[in-house]
């Protein structure tokens, strides 16, 4: 039998205000622990919060880059529960009301574009943190992170199969930093993602029992946390049996999701609106200020590299699907106006090398007007395409510029006619055998000659040249 | 009866009240009595009210994303019933 996949993505972005949602305690990430608290986000009897407008601000740029329709009045809700980590005992959340809500984003996988809904987004607290002791059954909390603006985007179940819901991570991530409302660093949460995830007979309406993943803290344990998921609820449905609805934990080191340890008892939140916060109204002013404040977003900058540059739409793609790459590679274009020949540099060479060394372009040591001096000199004939590339390593790991690299390895270029023939000639009287052959007809033996030519020269002739002299002294004699 | 003894039971479950049989009891005839006195609101007509969050009419009531300073560590823990001088300290859940 075959299956059809369904699966809605939940994403909490933490959005990047100096101050928390309601009081004016720093959001900065790793302070010691309880040194980022106030009456407010303690949760302390009596306190008042005070809604920051920077987040209504940040809320509302999202919902108009993701095609949202903003709900003029609005309204905060307490989703009430209880844990330690959450100090009043309910979440300050929004509910019945949220800001946003009705929105899409556009995903292209496999050549094919396809849209994807957003059925809404809200803004809401963040808890705090709880650190379980090795060997003591205790726990410690620290509430820096309580009162830490996120907003939550739910997606409608419209993605079908695990590499969508990656793409459809990834744009909402390229556009949560486009924005710059969220630093997009999955590994200290500042952007994480919850999935539902069924499986259900193709052709059949009803979806099928859903479970939910938590715990996926990167693009590729998203995708393979999925992976794994549709494999095990198949299996399960295969045989008979029946998926259990339950939230499972993906376990990055055994590759596998685990359920979650919790009591059966059913959540059930008692949401109510929250009296001590006002209803919110937005402003067609408010709006059309934000929505001419907005800036290029990562499909909008796709096309346009494409139209005024002819980059291919995989290449536009990569380079504009994060941020910082884009602007590095725009960096280096104002010095290198080839785009084509940089993107081409970038999506191969330096994505390598990045993705070799675990680094983000951010770290990187190349800076882009390091990248475009090197393909200057390529360009002007000092060094070779081929001598490029490992000069750009070292670049890469000295953090050099490339004219130094080139000096100190001495990596010129040799373009001098009269020492690569001397040269050729040395392996002419070196290679007989090989001479006769090639004048014989066997004129695939060039690369050999090219070969013997490069190993002299340590990589360095001029490559057009170095042909050109071989063909001619090979072919007169 | 507005309320049943399972419901009382529950929604103590939900708030972490431990309350023995006879609790649970007495409490389902207070609550009884509470919401049946809320009841009388329904005898008045709302079709044509607006449902309301607020009884006040103010809106927007923002601050600007401006640092303030938090409490010293030692305050912001004091009232702790246990804690260590860094965190909170709480039985371990999970």
């Amino acid at each position: 039998m075959e299956f059809e996949t369904v699966i809605g993505l939940e994403i909490h972005a933490q959005l990047k205000t100096n101050t928390k949602i309601f009081c004016g305690c720093s959001t900065e990430f790793g302070k010691p622990p309880n040194t980022n608290t106030c009456p407010v986000c303690l949760g302390m009897p009596g306190v008042l919060p005070v809604l920051n407008r920077t987040v209504v601000e940040y809320a509302i740029r999202m919902g108009l880059a993701t095609n949202c329709e903003i709900n003029r009045t609005n309204q905060f809700a307490r989703k009430n529960y209880f844990y330690p980590d959450l100090p009043k005992g309910y979440q300050i959340s929004q509910f019945e009301l949220p800001i946003c809500e009705h929105g899409w984003v556009e995903i292209t996988v496999d050549d094919t574009i396809k849209r994807i809904g957003l059925t809404r987004i809200h803004m809401e607290e963040d808890a705090g943190k709880l650190i379980h002791d090795d060997h003591e059954p205790v726990s410690y909390v620290d509430l820096n992170r309580t009162g830490t603006p996120l907003i939550e985007i739910v997606s409608e179940p419209d993605l079908r199969s695990p590499e969508e819901a990656a793409a459809y991570l990834r744009k909402l991530h390229a556009i949560v930093r486009y924005l710059d409302i969220c630093d997009g660093n999955m590994q200290e949460g500042s952007f994480r993602c919850d999935a539902n995830i069924s499986l259900r007979p193709k052709g059949q309406e009803a979806f099928g029992t859903r479970t939910e993943l938590k715990n996926m803290n990167s693009f590729r344990n998203v995708q393979k946390a999925l992976e794994y998921e549709v494999r095990r609820q198949r299996d399960i449905l295969l045989d008979g049996g029946k998926v259990v609805q339950q939230t499972l934990l993906w376990d990055p080191d055994t590759n596998r999701t685990n359920a979650m340890r919790s009591k059966e008892e059913a959540h059930d939140y008692r949401y109510f609106p929250d009296p001590d916060l006002v209803p919110i109204v937005i402003s067609e002013e408010w709006i059309n200020e934000i929505t001419v404040s907005l800036p290029e977003l990562p499909h909008q900058r796709k096309s346009r590299l494409i139209e005024t540059l002819g980059l291919s739409e995989d290449d536009a793609g990569i380079i504009t699907g994060d941020r910082e790459l884009a602007d590095y590679f725009e960096t280096a274009l104002v010095r290198y106006d080839n785009g084509k020949k940089l993107a081409n540099w970038i999506m191969t060479e330096l994505l390598r090398e990045l993705k070799e060394r675990d680094q983000e372009i951010s770290q990187c040591q190349v800076t882009p007007d390091g990248l475009a001096e090197l393909l200057t000199m390529v360009d002007k004939g000092t060094i070779s395409g081929k001598i490029a590339k490992t000069v750009f390593q070292e670049m890469m790991v000295s953090g050099k510029d490339a004219g130094t690299v080139v000096k100190e390895k001495n990596l010129v270029q040799m373009s001098d006619e009269g020492d690569l023939l001397k040269m050729i000639d040395e392996i002419i009287s070196a290679n007989p055998d090989q001479v006769t052959e090639y004048r014989g007809g066997k004129t695939k033996l060039m690369g050999f000659f090219v070969g013997q030519l490069m190993q002299k020269t340590k990589g360095r002739a001029n490559p057009q040249l170095a042909n050109q002299l071989l063909a001619k002294a090979l072919d007169n004699k | 009866m507005k309320i049943t003894t399972d419901e009382v039971k529950y929604v103590a479950a939900l708030a972490r009240l431990d309350l023995g049989h006879e609790e649970a009891e007495a409490m389902t005839g207070q609550l009884d009595r509470i919401l049946a006195y809320i009841d009388t609101l329904n005898e008045l007509d709302t079709s044509q009210v607006e449902p309301t969050t607020h009884a006040i009419s103010v809106i927007n009531a923002f601050r600007e994303d401006e640092l303030q300073e938090s409490l010293p560590r030692e305050l912001a823990l004091v009232n702790g019933p246990d804690q260590n001088g860094e965190a909170f300290v709480v039985p371990r859940i999970i």
